[in-house]
Order: C-alpha cells, then sequence, then structure tokens
C-alpha cells in the first residue's frame, strides 16, 4: 500500500507548480486561472489523502465543496475576463489599472 | 506492486501535465493538458478509494471547467504571442519563489506525525462495509445538508452572475414585445374595404 507521504510530495509538487505557473504567466489572465485550478486540484490531494490516511469522511465532503466553489470560480472569473476582453481588446493583466486615475 | 506502479504512472503524469500547462506555449494545449492532469487526479483517487470525489473530478472539471475554459480560449480572438513575450524575465523570480516553497514543504513532510487525538476527533468515520458513494451520501445528506444546499447557492449565483456579466443588448435584433401583443385588437388590425370590381386595391 503507498504511504500518505507520497500523495503528500504529488500534491505539494502540483501546488508549487501552480504557483511557479501564475509567476511565470503573469501577463495572460487565462493561464493565471489555469494556474488557480492547479493549485485547487493540489489542495483536493490533500484532503483525499488525509480524509483515507485518517479513514473520515469529512476531508473528502469538503473537497466536494472546494470543488464546487472553483466550479463556480472559474465560471466568474472566464465571464469577467470576456467583459473585460469586449471593453480593452486584450486580456493583458498590465491593461487592467482603470482605477488607478 | 501493481498499485505502487499504477500510483507512480498517475502521479508523474499529473505532475508533467501539469508543468505543460504552465509552459505550452498554446493555451489551447495548456487547456487539453489541465484534462489530462485532472484525470491522473482522479486516477489517483480511485486508487486511493474515494471514487465519488473522482468521478465528481471528471464531470466537473473535464466535462465543465475544462470545456469553458477551451470555449473562452477559442471564442477570444487573442494575440498569444505578445503575452508570452516577456515569459523570460519572469523565470528567475518564479523559480526561486518556487525552490522556497518546496523547500518549506519538503520541511514539513520530512518531520510530521500524526496526533495521538487523532483518531477521536473524526466525525464521520467511514465504515467498512459500505461503499465510498453511500457513504457519503449518508453524510452529505444528514450531517451537512446546510452545508450542501449553500454549495448549491454559491452554484446559482456564480450562473446569475456569469449571465449578466456576459449579456449585452443589441441594436438592431428582432425580439417579442408582449405588452403590444396584448393591447392589439381588431379594429387596429382588421379593415374592412370596397374593392371595386375589375380595378383591385393600389
Amino acid at each position: 500500500m503507498i504511504g500518505l507521504e507520497h500523495y503528500l510530495v504529488v500534491a505539494a509538487a502540483l501546488f508549487v507548480t501552480g504557483v511557479f505557473g501564475i509567476f511565470l504567466n503573469r501577463k495572460n489572465v487565462i493561464i493565471i486561472l489555469m494556474s488557480i485550478e492547479l493549485i485547487l486540484l493540489a489542495v483536493n490531494i490533500n484532503l483525499v489523502s488525509f480524509s483515507v490516511y485518517l479513514q473520515d469522511l469529512v476531508g473528502q465532503v469538503f473537497a466536494m465543496f472546494v470543488l464546487t466553489v472553483a466550479a463556480a470560480e472559474a465560471a466568474i472569473g472566464l465571464a469577467i475576463l470576456v467583459c473585460f476582453f469586449r471593453n480593452r481588446k486584450s486580456i493583458s493583466v498590465d491593461d487592467v489599472s482603470l482605477l488607478k486615475g | 506492486m501493481l498499485f505502487t506502479l499504477i500510483f507512480y504512472f498517475f502521479s508523474l503524469l499529473a505532475i508533467g501535465s501539469g508543468l505543460m500547462v504552465v509552459f505550452s506555449r498554446n493555451p489551447v494545449h495548456a487547456v487539453l493538458w489541465l484534462i489530462l492532469a485532472f484525470l491522473s487526479a482522479a486516477g489517483l483517487f480511485v486508487i486511493q478509494g474515494a471514487e465519488f470525489i473522482a468521478m465528481l473530478l471528471i464531470i466537473v472539471y473535464v466535462g465543465a471547467v475544462a470545456v469553458l475554459f477551451l470555449f473562452v480560449v477559442m471564442m477570444l480572438d487573442v494575440d498569444f504571442a505578445t503575452l508570452k513575450a516577456g515569459m523570460a524575465r519572469y523565470i528567475p523570480l518564479g523559480l526561486l519563489i518556487g525552490v522556497v516553497f518546496l523547500l518549506i514543504l519538503g520541511i514539513e513532510l520530512s518531520d510530521w506525525n500524526s496526533s495521538g487525538i487523532a483518531p477521536d476527533l473524526r466525525q464521520a468515520i467511514q465504515p467498512a462495509d459500505i461503499q465510498n458513494t453511500e457513504a457519503l451520501g449518508n453524510v452529505i445528506y444528514t450531517e451537512y445538508v446546510f452545508l450542501f444546499q449553500i454549495a448549491g447557492l454559491i452554484l446559482l449565483v456564480a450562473m446569475i452572475g456569469a449571465i449578466v456579466l456576459t449579456h449585452r443588448k443589441r441594436e438592431g435584433v428582432k425580439k417579442q414585445d408582449v405588452v403590444s401583443q396584448m393591447y392589439r385588437d381588431s379594429t387596429k388590425s382588421v379593415s374592412l374595404e370596397d374593392v371595386p370590381s375589375g380595378k383591385g386595391l393600389s
């Protein structure tokens, strides 16, 4: 049987990949949103691993709620992105400085 | 032995496709790698014995979220080449932060132990004799039913928000005007004409 640490290492690697992706593609909002999805996936792997380790179902219930919020966040984020693209004809983060005056 | 092999297969696939999401030049390819990452994570969940979350991951992420991403990437006419232009500048900073994160997580992983009272604090112990899906259903619809309803509410708000944000009124679109239809009567819409023989209407 594979131990808990193995899953935690996979989750840590995915988490760091997501954070790295945010810093690497800091202009492209779509890739940033995908990196956030990767981070949330790593969190879900952690939750499910500890849930299986402790034989406690609460972790899996919580992973389900994380999944719900991630789906809602992706929908709203992409809607804002479409709105922004219609106004500015660009999705670069550098252009999101309208409120700076 | 077989489970170990499957675990290493899926975990390497997950990490590799996660890296490809970050590094790929074409955003459509990035979305497809994201789908592969989610599928391999679902495989990891299956060999852990959390089948319901695995199937949920496939349905929600691969079926809905990834398709949403793909739709937006293909619908927006974005020049991705200019967005990638300054990428090489950020690699050192990103690598630094990634290494720091990995070190912190490595220190944490190298020396940890489970608390002695952890088994007593369990809220919903998984029964040995019933399947994962049934056990989750027994918990969700009884103890966590309010949280479950709130999750549904969050999805409703997200749906309404997305519709309100992206809906736009366009000029020149023919629409039904119900009120003017209802206030229309026969005196305004029907007229009797006295047509002379052989002449016709003008």
